[in-house]
């Protein structure tokens, strides 16, 4: 069942302010929400005012320089710093995007920055993703063959059918898009949400895969697949522009098509 | 390694309102409403075949202003629930995807909702 309110132990308190020193100028707000494991207490939000002259222009920019320059113990992963990784995903400003993608210049005012919602927190902006990787696993993301492989040479595949697979295998994994789903919300336990479905999608449109059957299969049940109502916050929220919604569509247009 | 169990992130409380969201939310909302509405359409039609005095009593709750509301409202959830619902018709089909066309077709399915509503009333001779 759903549950609409944070548990007692995730609500949010006041945290503390840092302030940029005086006569700054070109300063900028973020609240950042801060969980220590080793506390035992609540997460808290804090202010960090910067200043922007000594801050590149990405949001990402700005969480490391709050890490150099004011607070250390500031914790939020992030590697390559160029949206190929998905690590540094986060609610930034009420959506879900990548922090080295996003422009500070892109929000006015203060910019609110969290983990993925509703996910289990383990330090600051870092949230637990087992479970999406597991339900990444149980798709099966991997090529599967019935035929044996011509001896000479790959499994090729033409240009038009290498082109089916456009708009879905620069899907990165960083999560953003199921995370903004309330389906996924309510349901993670047994919806699999619009990442994992984009990616069981992408199997299923590959000509070279020959479980087609056995894939949507498994995706026919109620919750799995069904759980997808269109609200269309991955698809308005994905960082590389893609559209896991419409994958999601094309993948019960299959499912109703073999059965006519 | 997790030790402490950690807390939930913030969701609902934190995520930016949008359109395409809020009609989702609303469909839902108006279908449980019209289907309440059911009952209130049950019962009409029961007074209707009891006579005239039946009839006449429900009349008086429906023609006063809280009456009005309440069909004004079940008015606009028709139009919202019917507009939108050939709104997900395209979506199963496979169109209307793209952020811009999803984003176009709910400020049309909202218009078009309020106008047939409004219309209908003026047509009624309700307003």
């Amino acid at each position: 069942m759903a549950e609409f309110t944070l548990p007692k132990n995730s609500k949010i308190k006041k945290g503390k302010t840092y302030s940029a020193a005086e006569g700054v100028k070109n300063k900028k707000t973020f609240k950042v929400y801060r969980w220590e494991p080793d506390s035992g207490e609540n997460p808290r939000v804090d202010s960090y005012e910067i200043n922007l002259d000594n801050c590149g222009p990405m949001v990402l920019d700005a969480l490391i320089y709050i890490k150099n320059d004011i607070d250390p113990t500031l914790t939020f992963r992030r590697s390559c710093r160029e949206g190929i990784c998905g690590s540094c995903a986060m609610n930034i400003n009420g959506t879900n995007t990548l922090a080295c993608t996003k422009y500070i210049s892109d929000s006015n005012g203060d910019i609110p920055v969290y983990p993925l919602p509703h996910m289990e927190v383990q330090k600051d902006l870092v949230p637990d993703m087992t479970h999406f990787y597991a339900q990444y696993a149980s798709i099966k993301p991997w090529i599967q063959t019935q035929t044996p492989p011509p001896p000479d040479k790959e499994r090729l595949q033409s240009k038009e059918d290498r082109e089916q697979l456009d708009g879905l295998y620069e899907c990165i994994l960083c999560a953003c898009c199921s995370t903004s789903c309330p389906s996924y919300w309510w349901n993670s336990d047994r919806y699999l949400g619009p990442a994992i479905l984009l990616q069981a999608y992408r199997w299923i449109a590959d000509s070279r895969d020959e479980n087609t059957g056995e894939r949507l299969d498994d995706l026919e049940d109620p919750f799995k697949l069904y759980r997808c109502h269109t609200i269309m916050n991955c698809t308005n929220t994905c960082p590389k522009g893609l559209n896991p919604a419409k994958s999601i569509a094309e993948i019960k247009k299959l499912l109703v098509s073999r059965t006519i | 390694m997790a030790s402490v169990k950690g807390p939930l992130s913030p969701h609902l409380t934190v995520y930016k309102w949008q359109i395409t969201m809020v009609l989702s939310i609303l469909h839902r909302a108006t279908g449980v409403f019209l289907s309440l509405g059911l009952l209130l359409l049950s019962y009409w039609l029961l007074s209707v075949a009891s006579g005239p005095d039946s009839h006449a009593a429900l009349s008086a709750h429906t023609s006063a202003w809280y009456g009005k509301t309440i069909l004004f409202l079940f008015t606009f959830s028709i139009y919202l629930h019917l507009c939108n619902g050939i709104r997900h018709l395209f979506w199963d089909a496979g169109l209307g995807f793209e952020i811009k066309t999803s984003n176009l077709t709910g400020i049309i399915t909202v218009i078009s909702a309020i106008s047939f509503t409004l219309l209908s009333w003026v047509a009624g001779g309700m307003l």
